[in-house]
């Protein structure tokens, strides 16, 4: 399935843009999605931590992901 | 009850004051968060602010909510800007009125805490030979 992932603070910088395109298998889980961004960006093993957002909530690791949810990625967050 | 805003103008502390007031308010605290002109010795020059937005006012609506049924606030509000802040600028206000002081107290505590934790809010520190994101690496 084809995914859009919205990549914020550190995670655009490390992706080198904004809007970053994939493809993962059907059924494919956060944890997943994970797990293909750090083996295609080693910048990702610097990050205090990294949470994946799926329709404006924050998603646990075990969550499937589908191709018309909105997908964010949530370095550590420094508000305030 | 409660006032969430994510502004990319200059915060209003009064704004913020004159919602919680309330004729059954016994105590208001207000917090204000400002940009400071060094971090660890080095001299920040501006500070960069960039929100999630939709998730970032849903976050601080959940805190608010929180706190108004933690510390039994008569009313919240909580405003946070985004775009570039020089130093000595507002990114944040939170405004909490209560029966009693000691739960405005509390309260005040518990949002600014939690904010930092959880809403999607980014800051990178610019300085004058680079610039870091803030806390993002150990």
């Amino acid at each position: 399935m084809n995914l859009k992932v919205l990549c914020f603070g550190i995670t655009r910088d490390i992706i080198g843009q904004f809007e970053y395109k994939l493809s993962l298998p059907a059924n494919a889980s956060v944890a997943d999605l994970k797990q293909h961004l750090s083996t295609q960006f080693p910048g990702f093993a610097t990050l205090k931590s990294l949470r994946i957002a799926l329709n404006e909530e924050y998603a646990e690791d075990t969550m499937t992901l589908n191709e018309n949810d909105e997908i964010v990625l949530i370095p550590p967050v420094s508000g305030g | 009850m409660i006032d969430i805003q994510l502004l990319h103008k200059p915060l209003s502390e009064q704004e913020c004051l004159d919602f919680v007031k309330t004729p059954d308010t016994g105590g208001i605290v207000v917090f204000v968060g400002t940009v400071r002109n060094q971090t660890k010795g080095k001299t920040v020059v501006r500070l960069d602010f960039e929100a999630y937005e939709p998730m970032a006012i849903s976050e601080m609506r959940k805190i608010a909510e929180q706190a108004v049924e933690q510390f039994s606030l008569k009313k919240i509000s909580v405003h946070h800007r985004v775009g570039t802040l020089a130093i000595g600028e507002v990114p944040v206000v939170i405004a909490v009125s209560s029966a009693h002081r000691k739960a405005a107290f509390d309260a005040c505590e518990f949002v600014i805490d939690t904010l930092k934790e959880t809403v999607p809010i980014w800051k990178k520190e610019i300085f004058e030979d680079g610039e870091v994101w803030v806390s993002a690496t150990p």
